[in-house]
């Protein structure tokens, strides 16, 4: 690996200020699941990684069951999936979470890296885009809120200025009628990166007859994370029945516009939205019902 | 891997295999390059150098991980366990012992790994399921032995004394 420096601020202001000097060749360490192999590999040009892993806001998991979740951006997934409060409120992103590598990766990859990291395929964003997640970022000029559907800008890249970090995820606490379910097709088991990834999530009147509202989110057939616009519209007010999961799934179809490569086809992508968008929505309707699994 | 140097060394203390450790290190270096270049501790493997083999798994602060894909630096305060701590005062630790009676090696470049990762394992879980620890084990690759006689070993150990 080329010379490179290595930081551990203890403070928020302490971190920002390293990386506005760095001037876009300082990036922060969390994880490091991705961004020490890229930096070895020469496929980041880095001069200081800045470990967060010592700054108590960025580390922070919290849940409240009326203000939400605190997810700080460099909390492994070893430790989201552990904490039994955060597992039964939000499964949708459980889901994604504990899906994310091997065990070893579990142990240091954070939901908050996978955002930054900006790969279109990355399997937590979808379920953080559907539940409604906004991000928290410090930088240079104070603090900014952002939904995580606005965060990516290309692969790779995201809309994090020069000295802006991604402080934690504010997630807001699920009512009783709220389900959610994320999704990946590999043609593995396991260990693998989605050819396509899909979020969704409804929320159901009392009855659960009808929906008041839903999102779903698409991974890899994109530059970024998608949030479909249109299964929304469609979702909202509309009764819970098969016509409906069958017109969202072909509105996700429409949303898709994947490239070809070594994982899959375009076509074969877009087929694929449309049936995990059926599956997921199913999933998380009987989750909305208050089926646990 | 490039021999580029660091105008300065940082200054670790860590903790490994139950022993205080002080290290230098340049700060590009990562753990499996500290452990085996500077510390000489040459049971952990590299295999990808990218976080997909699972060949250099050591337990830091009691979770498992790759210490190809950690920082040298970050082992500051951390405790350390590697393969060379698994044995105790010249014993093997009982997965060692399974492994060499299930013949769960051949080459043996991914032994080190998979049995730190399967101590990890049992240190959490001293019963698994025989899915339970293939899947635990999947980011571990061994491209000799397909896997069955390794799952046994383990299965041998799992739900006895594990030697603790």
């Amino acid at each position: 690996m080329k010379a490179i420096d290595y930081a551990s601020p203890r403070t928020l202001a302490e971190a920002v200020a390293l990386l506005a000097e760095g001037n876009g060749q300082a990036r922060v360490l969390a994880g490091g699941t991705d961004v020490i192999v890229q930096v070895r590999e020469g496929m980041r040009d880095l001069d200081l990684l800045v470990d967060v892993k010592n700054i108590p806001e960025v580390n922070e998991l919290s849940y409240d069951s009326e203000q939400g979740l605190v997810l700080g951006a460099a909390v492994p997934c070893c430790q989201v999936c552990e904490d039994p409060e955060v597992s039964a409120a939000y499964p949708g992103i459980i889901d994604a979470a504990s899906l994310v590598g091997g065990t070893a990766i579990q142990n240091r990859a954070s939901l908050g890296g996978n955002l930054c990291n900006g790969s279109p395929a990355a399997d937590t964003i979808p379920p953080l885009i559907v539940h409604h997640a906004i991000c928290r970022i410090m930088g240079p000029g104070g603090q900014r809120e952002l939904p995580v559907e606005q965060f990516c800008a290309g692969p790779g890249r995201t809309v994090l200025e020069p000295g802006e970090i991604l402080v934690s995820f504010h997630i807001p606490a699920p009512s009783s009628t709220f389900g959610a379910h994320y999704l990946r097709f590999i043609p593995r088991n396991e260990m693998d990166i989605a050819v396509v990834g899909t979020g969704s999530s409804v929320l159901l009147d009392d009855a659960g007859t009808t929906f008041v509202s839903g999102r779903v989110a698409l991974g890899a057939v994109a530059p970024t994370p998608l949030l479909v616009e249109e299964a929304s519209q469609l979702l909202s007010g509309s009764p819970v029945n098969d016509e409906t999961i069958k017109r969202v799934a072909a509105a996700a179809r429409r949303a898709a516009r994947p490239i070809s490569d070594i994982r899959g086809t375009v076509e074969q992508r877009k087929h694929l939205s449309a049936v995990l968008t059926r599956r997921t929505l199913k999933k998380a309707i009987a989750r909305a019902k208050g089926d646990s699994a | 891997m490039s021999t580029a140097v660091s105008s300065t060394k940082t200054h670790v203390s860590t903790q490994i295999n139950a022993e205080n450790v002080e290290f230098l290190c340049e700060p590009r270096q990562s753990l499996l390059e500290a452990l085996r270049d500077v510390l000489f501790l040459t049971g952990t493997k590299e295999g990808c150098n990218n976080g997909n083999c699972g060949a250099c798994s050591v337990i830091m602060n009691g979770r498992l991980v790759n210490s190809c894909v950690v920082m040298a630096a970050e082992a500051e305060g951390a405790e350390i366990t590697t393969i060379e701590g698994i044995a105790t005062n010249g014993h093997l630790h009982p997965l060692q012992t399974s492994f060499l009676e299930n013949a769960a090696l051949q080459c043996g470049i991914c032994t080190p790994g998979f049995i730190v990762a399967a101590k990890a394992l049992l240190d959490r879980n001293p019963n698994p399921s025989e899915d339970e620890i293939r899947l635990w084990l999947a980011g571990n690759l061994c491209r000799c032995t397909g896997y069955d006689k390794i799952i046994r070993a383990v299965q041998d150990v799992a739900g006895g004394p594990n030697g603790e």
